[in-house]
């Protein structure tokens, strides 16, 4: 547990009043509150914090308390203890039934003012059920083909049918699948974003894949047949004779899947990189200077 | 159009601690669309999510309504340069490590 100095956290000095406090705690607010900084974790956990810390000053009784044993708050945990042992039968045993679970609160908190303690906003009643956030990774392979897959939020299995062609980022939303509505309210929602890590020899780009395949220069120059792998399966080629280096090809329809859009794909762009012959025998040798003689070089 | 899928703007009010004006001056400006129906207003439930989410920037904020405007529209630009941020992300893999 670290000891988390709430007059920092709200940028204010020790001798604040209460409207300073107000003050500060509105104007660090409005930097992190998440509804400003959606998706930015830092921003979540710093909003906590402010809030956490203008419970704690904004309460004359639990700032006095705060005040009174700062750092020395392990020493004021014991005397605490040794309260309330003494007041327990007359304690109300009651628990907070605020939107924040105790978990949004630091230890530290929690040690000085107990898992009981009161929320004052006054927002106790929430009609739709909260939105829930997951990120899932899957390969690039994975996501060729739909798929069903179980994932597992807040305890729940969820068995979700995952389109083919989803991309990397992409965030679906699940209805009805967040947390519980209260008074009858609908289910928040369930959002998931999509993490498609890639270790294949393709590159994506939307519904378009590119592929980089070494040619030899004999079929470069006189032309043949090369097969290479797809998601789909092997795929054999046609190389025009004098193909240049860098050539791109592009099969249609062999690329990636479109997101909802069964039957239709992008297409496969291939680049021939041409390899020379190396460690020439002096036969090899001798031919290419004959070759060279013909073309006068 | 089902009236199940809609959310009477007088329980709102009571749920979230909101005037009535609160909603109306929301309406006005186009943030949110209120279906009247035998003299009654109503919010489709679909966009209970958004009104939350304006209401706790106007009460933990302290935000009017022109405030809340002006943060929808730069949430919306946020979330437009995100998605293009994020597609560009995914478009430099082709350039990365091609040899």
């Amino acid at each position: 547990m670290t000891y988390i100095d709430y007059y920092k956290v709200l940028g204010i000095d020790k001798k604040a009043n209460d409207s300073d406090i107000k003050k500060a705690y509105r104007k660090m607010a409005r930097k992190y509150h998440p509804d400003l900084n959606p998706g930015d974790k830092e921003a979540e956990r710093k909003f906590k914090e402010i809030n956490e810390a203008n419970e704690v000053l904004s309460n004359p009784e639990n700032r006095k308390k705060y005040d009174k044993y700062g750092k020395d708050w392990k020493h004021a945990e014991e005397f605490e203890k040794a309260q309330q042992q003494g007041q327990y039968h007359r304690g109300t045993g009651k628990r907070s039934s605020g939107q924040y679970s105790e978990e949004d609160f630091s230890d530290f908190f929690s040690s000085m003012f107990g898992g009981g303690f009161e929320r004052s906003r006054g927002r106790d009643v929430k009609f739709r059920g909260q939105d829930f956030n997951a990120e899932l990774q899957l390969e690039l392979e994975d996501v060729y083909h739909t798929h069903k897959r179980t994932l597992t939020v807040n305890g729940k299995n969820i068995r979700l049918t995952i389109p083919a062609g989803v991309r990397n980022g992409q965030v679906i939303k699940i209805k009805g699948y967040g947390g519980e509505g209260i008074n009858g309210g609908p289910k928040g929602d369930l959002h998931i974003k999509f993490s498609i890590l890639n270790h294949s020899k393709f590159k994506r780009d939307k519904d378009n894949l590119y592929t980089t395949i070494d040619l030899d220069l004999y079929k470069a120059l006189l032309g043949g047949e090369v097969v290479i792998d797809t998601f789909d399966g092997k795929v054999k080629l046609n190389v025009k004779p004098e193909t240049k280096n860098l050539t791109q090809v592009k099969l249609k329809g062999k690329g990636f899947p479109v997101y909802k859009k069964e039957g239709q794909f992008g297409d496969l762009y291939i680049t021939y990189r041409i390899k020379l012959p190396t460690n020439l025998t002096g036969k090899e040798k001798e031919l290419f200077r004959e070759l060279a003689k013909l073309r006068q070089i | 159009m089902k009236l199940k899928d809609f959310v009477p703007i007088v329980q709102l009010c009571e749920h979230y601690k909101v005037e009535i004006s609160f909603f109306n001056e929301l309406d006005e400006m186009g943030l949110i669309s209120m279906t009247t129906l035998q003299q009654n207003s109503y919010l489709h439930q679909d966009k209970i999510g958004d009104v939350e989410k304006m209401i706790r920037i106007h009460q933990e904020l302290n935000i009017n309504t022109e405030g809340i405007d002006a943060v929808f529209h730069l949430l919306q630009k946020i979330d437009r340069l995100q998605s293009e941020l994020n597609k560009l992300h995914n478009r430099l893999g082709l350039y990365e490590n091609d040899y």
